[in-house]
């Protein structure tokens, strides 16, 4: 009886830490080819999702605060001084806000460049540029159904998606079941 | 020994019941008997699915004048209707924004629109957005591809695999499921995504 319960829980740790491990190597690999390969547009890089993965589940002591959106999106462009808020307030909280932007490509230096400096936005942004958005839209999050605004938010022990617009207050309330 | 048992069991319950859980989101899956509607059009007529009588199914597109990823789908979908019209599947537009809360989607724009354009489907305003939510449309665009003799719904997702690129389209989602229907085969992939415009409404 015993044994089965020191081998399941030795199991457990050896697949927990299996995990881990790739998910460093592989996040070390994906951000080296990063560097190499994405193409700066001017302030902000063009990414895959492939590239972009590594950034959507980073395992360390940070919370991640991951905003989807484009400038043409009303309700997006709405919540923004929100998510800057966030980034400002718990900047000491080990709180880190990630803009991705999914404007189209062919816009970035008309539309997407002349946003961020009119509104001074300070959170890293970056585009996601790719097809076959029906195979990362459901890698992003299986309930996602790729309608913007949408928001993730993750540490290395718990993740959580909204497909729904927010107001300052609810965006503070979800960030704070993160904070301990 | 027994308890460890109970709590292996619960925890693998747990797990399972988590990954099955529903999307908040409600309205019609895939399978589902669809309800006919009446809308009008920008001809100021109103449209109604049984107003088709010799259609074998219906492409019906939740989309609007104000999103780019709408407008960036207009001329994929003129040349749905296009190739699929006389095959019995027709494609009907359906406009699901509020127009006080998306300046731009009022049905005289629409009319203006489907002008420019020259839209040849029936482009219909979903007055009060009352159908978009029985069909649990999010966004647009939305597709739902209904076979007339069931009602039924056998496909809802994205027109195709790149909504912001026409040009680097691999794989015509509604193409191929309307392929497969008319071969009197069963739609392979029934469900996709893609990014689109939340739904506006006040």
């Amino acid at each position: 009886m015993h044994k089965f319960i020191i081998f399941t829980v030795l199991c457990l740790i050896f697949l927990l830490s299996c995990k881990k491990e790739t998910t460093n190597k592989d996040q070390k690999t994906k951000e080296n080819t990063i560097v190499e390969k994405n193409v700066e547009v001017g302030a902000v890089k063009s990414y895959t999702y492939n590239q972009l993965k590594p950034l959507l589940e980073k395992v360390d002591d940070k919370i991640y605060v991951v905003n989807f959106w484009a400038t043409w999106c009303a309700p997006c462009v709405k919540e923004l001084p929100y998510f800057e808020r966030i980034r400002k307030t718990y900047k000491a909280s080990n709180v880190q806000v990630l803009l991705v932007s999914l404007d189209f490509a062919n816009q970035v230096e008309k539309r997407l460049l002349p946003f961020i400096a009119k509104k001074k936005l300070q959170a890293k942004v970056v585009l996601l540029d790719d097809v076959n958005e029906d195979v990362w839209i459901k890698a992003i999050d299986k309930n996602w159904s790729g309608a913007l605004p949408a928001t993730l938010i993750y540490n290395k022990s718990k993740r959580k998606f909204y497909e729904q617009s927010f107001d300052y207050k609810t965006l503070e309330n979800e960030l704070k079941t993160f904070l301990k | 020994m027994k308890v460890f048992k109970t709590i292996l069991a619960i925890a693998v319950v747990g797990l399972i019941t988590a990954f099955n859980l529903k999307t908040d989101a409600n309205g019609y899956k895939v399978g589902d008997k669809i309800e006919d509607f009446k809308l009008k059009n920008i001809d100021n007529k109103t449209v109604s699915l049984s107003d088709y009588t010799k259609a074998k199914g219906f492409v019906i597109i939740f989309t609007c004048n104000m999103c780019p990823y709408s407008v960036a789908n207009e001329d994929r979908i003129i040349a749905l209707q296009y190739k699929y019209e006389s095959k019995g599947f027709p494609v009907i537009a359906i406009n699901p924004n509020d127009p006080k809360a998306s300046k731009g989607d009022s049905f005289a724009d629409m009319q203006v629109r489907s002008k420019e354009k020259r839209f040849n489907f029936p482009y219909l305003f979903d007055e009060g957005q009352k159908v978009y939510p029985k069909f649990g449309a999010t966004k647009t665009p939305h597709v739902y591809i209904v076979t007339k003799n069931d009602m039924k719904v056998k496909y809802i997702g994205a027109i195709d695999n790149s909504s912001r690129n026409p040009n680097k389209v691999t794989e015509k989602y509604v193409e191929n499921a309307l392929d497969e229907l008319l071969a009197g085969k069963q739609v392979s992939k029934t469900e996709t995504r893609a990014i689109g415009c939340s739904i506006k409404i006040l």
